[in-house]
């Protein structure tokens, strides 16, 4: 960077209050994932009584116990399918019309994206119970089960990444040249080939940003998953609650399975939040 | 904004293709094709966003209480009954909503000033390059990548009266207070949302700004530099300037989300929120879900709707209109 020249060095100040603010904040984030982490590996004892920073003792066995404790397995099993595939289909949609509207002129193009972006701005709760009926009028009519079944959460989530990612995707396109699908249909491919042959390519740092986007909103969404899902398609959103509805709260438990929810998620984002950046600045702050 | 989109014109002379003629080849295929490109997205948010939506504002028109849930459209009308109830604030639901709004707005307005300045502040203050940076903007962005509720249920933890972190500091360790403190109760209950809402939304805000950095050209920085501004006036005069159209897009969002949310205070308190956090989505859902009555909570989300129409439109055309001046 130009201004990292001994010449342009910044001022002490600027060093210093850097140092200080930048020192507060990552206390501040570092707290939670202190106690998270360190909480997860303390006897019962421990979490009980007084808080501690130090542990007594080291143990494993909360990480043994919150697989019996609630059927952690299983919410897993359907966060993991819910927010898979949740996270292809949006994808998946959202590259055909941000394709769509980054390379074709047509009636209504402005209505489409002002309707979709504008959908953010619902609150949740509006229609959740709407949603609550036609799912379950959908399954009374054709019997596809739709209310408290794994597609409905699927479809539920998928939406609710859809404007973004829609919205993200456009800008990412329109920064590849149109210039290098037209050679491509020149050279005969159908507009799919040049899609799939050519922008899609360019654009994986946006793709890789959205599908990011669209797992951890379905991985993390609650409100929906309260109200949708029954004992056996009960999500980690919901499932972790159990542990906290017990008469003897197992706070040990319930910070060792937040951790084995989050590690994943945190992981895959952390090793992919280049992307979310770059995807970013050529996408949506454009 | 959804009714004025609507109302425009849909036949649109875009300067793209007036500058350049597309070849005619295939010309039927062209016009069908975005159409049918577009199609899984239309139909999926006409099926979860679009038609719930119209049926929640049927909804609210009705007196739909337990005993229609069954079968909703046998409901008896109710005109406007739902709304008078809602905003009669002398009486003890009108008050409670009002009380509820008010609540949401302060907590919304905070949360949304402390996350922008806090991301602001890191993403300018990180925008050079130094040691342990990239691990440091890895570190800020874990709040954001953890989900909802596991990051929520850990501030529950260290909120806790007796074995909670905040207390043992604050009491045991500093002795700032006279006894261990309620902070999921009572008054308290403010200060604690406020700070596991910023926790978990200033990060965002980082990663936002950060991205929108990347965009302004080193050349106005060494331009300004050379001219013997100071790093202070670089960022006064060139960095927050050039932020102004990602700040107009971020601001509104994060308005947006934190008015609307409803998983932190979910898990924060249960169910039943304290008088002092009752943020609006957790007071409709409770008057939904907790009393039976859909009618009334409906008729509660139409109108945090159309407040949100309202406040969106005011901002978007202020913003728009500053930012022409600014340009001119």
């Amino acid at each position: 960077m130009p201004r990292t020249d001994s010449a342009l060095a910044p001022p002490r100040s600027f060093v210093w209050s850097r140092r200080v603010f930048l020192t507060l904040l990552t206390g501040f984030v570092l707290v939670p994932v202190y106690v998270m982490v360190s909480s997860s590996l303390k006897p019962l004892a421990d979490v009980s009584g007084k808080f501690r920073w130090l542990p007594s003792g080291l143990t494993v066995r909360p990480y043994i116990d919150i697989w019996s404790t609630v059927p952690l397995a299983r919410y897993f099993m359907n966060s993991l399918i819910v927010a898979g595939a949740a996270t292809i289909a949006s994808v998946a949609i959202a590259v055909f019309a941000a394709y769509a509207v980054s390379r074709y002129e047509f009636r209504g193009k402005r209505v489409f994206t002002v309707t979709v972006l504008s959908t953010q701005m619902f609150p949740g709760i509006l229609f959740l119970l709407p949603l609550f009926l036609i799912y379950v009028n959908i399954g009374n009519a054709t019997g596809i089960a739709l209310f408290g079944s794994r597609g409905g959460l699927i479809l539920t989530y998928l939406t609710f990444s859809l404007p973004f990612s829609i919205w993200m995707l456009i800008g990412y396109f329109d920064s590849v040249p149109r210039d290098l699908d037209e050679a491509a249909m020149v050279d005969g491919c159908g507009p799919l080939g040049a899609l799939f042959r050519i922008v899609v390519p360019a654009a994986v740092p946006g793709i890789v940003a959205v599908a990011v986007y669209a797992f951890m909103t379905a991985w993390g969404e609650v409100l929906f998953a309260s109200v949708m899902t029954n004992d056996a398609t009960r999500t980690l959103a919901v499932g972790l609650q159990g542990y906290s509805t017990l008469n003897d709260v197992y706070w040990n438990q319930i910070m060792a399975a937040s951790l084995v929810v989050s590690v994943p998620v945190v992981a895959g984002f952390l090793l992919l939040q280049r992307y979310l950046v770059a995807g970013l600045t050529a996408g949506a702050v454009k | 904004m959804t009714t004025t989109a609507l109302k425009e014109p849909v036949r649109e002379t875009s300067p793209g293709a007036a500058r350049e003629p597309r070849p005619r080849t295939g010309r039927i295929r062209r016009i069908g094709l975005p159409y049918l490109l577009l199609l899984p997205a239309l139909l999926l948010e006409l099926l979860v966003h679009l038609v719930p939506m119209v049926i929640g504002i049927v909804m609210s028109f009705k007196e739909l209480t337990q005993f229609y849930i069954r079968d909703w459209g046998t409901a008896p009308w109710s005109g406007l009954g739902n709304y008078k109830v809602s905003v009669d604030f002398d009486a003890p639901v009108g008050e409670a909503l009002l009380h509820s709004f008010f609540v949401t707005v302060g907590f919304t307005l905070l949360s949304v000033a402390l996350c922008w300045l806090i991301g602001t502040a890191a993403a300018i203050y990180m925008q050079d390059t130094f040691r342990g940076r990239g691990l440091l903007r890895a570190l800020f962005l874990v709040p954001y990548a953890l989900p909802v509720y596991t990051a929520v249920i850990t501030w529950v933890f260290m909120f806790q009266h007796d074995n909670g972190l905040v207390n043992h500091v604050l009491h045991d360790q500093l002795h700032l207070t006279d006894r261990p403190s309620f902070w999921l109760i009572g008054d308290n209950s403010f200060y604690a949302l406020l700070t596991v809402s910023v926790w978990k939304g200033w990060p965002f805000a980082f990663l936002i700004v950060m991205a929108g950095l990347q965009n302004i050209p080193k050349e106005l920085y060494e331009a300004a530099a050379l001219d013997g501004a100071g790093i202070w006036q670089q960022v006064r005069r060139i960095t927050l300037p050039s932020l102004r159209p990602v700040n107009q897009v971020l601001v509104l969002v994060l308005f947006l989300w934190t008015f609307n949310d409803f998983n932190t205070p979910y898990v924060l308190f249960g169910k039943a929120a304290p008088e002092s956090a009752d943020l609006i989505s957790v007071h409709i859902y409770q008057a939904s879900f907790v009393t039976w009555n859909f009618g009334t909570g409906s008729a509660m989300s139409v109108l945090l709707l159309l407040f949100l129409l309202v406040v969106t439109g005011v901002y978007l055309l202020f913003t728009s209109r500053g930012r022409r001046a600014a340009d001119a």
